[in-house]
């Protein structure tokens, strides 16, 4: 097939079932992107996540642009893009047009009880396979540990946490 | 005209300080859209906030389709769409041009080495945020755990596990209602 329309359609696979935010797409983008596609190694699959914290934008957009530049240059970037956000554009109209109550409904409501604790379960089996890559030796999970209590004890941002184990990296490595 | 470029720049910046998620955006998005140039309202800006939620794809870029189209029809929901997304794709092929070039270098592969693990954490971080607003039911509980080892071990594909997600929920619903 195809490589601009294989980018294209599985980003649109990819958006088309973006619930919950985007730390819960990356078992999905992971699938897709590293293991089917073989688009990205583990490691820079790992790499962009932290990009991504690090950049404006959703994670799914940011992987989007940066797999479809990868693989194909500026072409794939924008049938990254355009795939990755298709979906959600032509249902946000759908709904603005007819169904604005939908959201409303006991049984959107049932479904969605159903799919959020599997949102949890997803971005944690997104932790356990990053793990499976970012752990090379014991001061790779000593880094994690004081990432982790940094963020949710001390809760310093984000964007200064990866900076600071960047430059531990530097220190260590 | 000077409308439709005013909401484009408007978009465009709520998608240059789209940092750490969506959910960091409601307060400047109800700033520009709520109450500085009253362009829909705060009840309806409330439901567009939960509609963004319930149908796929990040939260701003919903948010902002939604008012480009209320505001402008097609046309709108089109500019506001790209407005918000373009300063994300210019930073990330910025990016990846110097990305494929450098990522090979030593220095470039040790800051990663870093930045790997810190990855680990700020996901778990989440996993603990997310976890405070979700019921600690035993039902809750095995399903994360059930959908832990169906991806991580199994190697399961996401997409059946939320649609079949989906239709528990609806299912177990129905049966607490006694439909």
């Amino acid at each position: 097939m195809n490589t601009i329309l294989e980018i294209f359609i599985t980003f649109m696979k990819i958006g088309g079932f973006s619930f919950g935010g985007g730390l819960a797409m990356l078992p999905l983008i992971e699938k897709e992107v590293v293991i089917n596609h073989q688009w990205l190694t583990a490691k820079e699959f790992v790499d962009i996540i932290a990009i991504a914290e690090m950049t404006p934008g959703p994670i799914a957009i940011n992987t989007s642009t940066f797999v479809g530049y990868k693989v194909a240059g500026y072409p794939g970037a924008l049938a990254g893009s355009i795939g990755v956000t298709i979906i959600s554009f032509m249902l946000v109209i759908l709904v603005a047009r007819y169904f604005l109550k939908i959201k409303d409904a006991k049984e959107t409501k049932a479904v969605f009880e159903g799919i959020r604790p599997a949102v949890l379960g997803m971005i944690l089996s997104a932790g356990i396979s990053v793990g499976r890559t970012a752990f090379i030796d014991y001061k790779s999970v000593l880094i994690a540990l004081l990432v982790l209590f940094s963020i949710h004890k001390l809760k310093l941002h984000p964007i200064l946490s990866i900076l600071g184990a960047g430059a531990l990296g530097i220190l260590l490595y | 005209m000077k409308d439709l470029i005013k909401m484009f720049s408007i978009f465009f910046r709520i998608g240059a300080f789209t940092l750490g998620g969506g959910y960091a955006m409601i307060p400047l998005i109800q700033e520009e859209i709520v109450e500085k140039n009253k362009w829909i309202e705060e009840d309806e800006f409330m439901d567009v906030i939960a509609l963004s939620q319930t149908i796929p794809g990040a939260l701003a870029i919903n948010a902002s389709t939604y008012v480009g189209y209320r505001m402008f029809g097609f046309k709108g929901a089109l500019l506001a769409c790209t407005a918000t997304i373009l300063p994300s794709i210019l930073m990330i092929l910025l990016i990846a041009v110097f990305f494929v070039q450098f990522h090979q270098m030593p220095a470039v592969e040790a800051v990663f080495k870093g930045i790997r693990p810190a990855v680990v954490a700020l996901i778990i971080g989440a996993v603990l945020k997310l976890g405070k607003n979700l019921p600690r039911t035993a039902k809750n509980l095995t399903w994360i755990l059930i959908v832990v080892v169906l991806i991580a071990y199994f190697h399961i594909h996401p997409i059946p596990i939320i649609i079949g997600s989906g239709l528990l929920g609806f299912v177990l619903y129905r049966r607490e209602r006694g439909l």
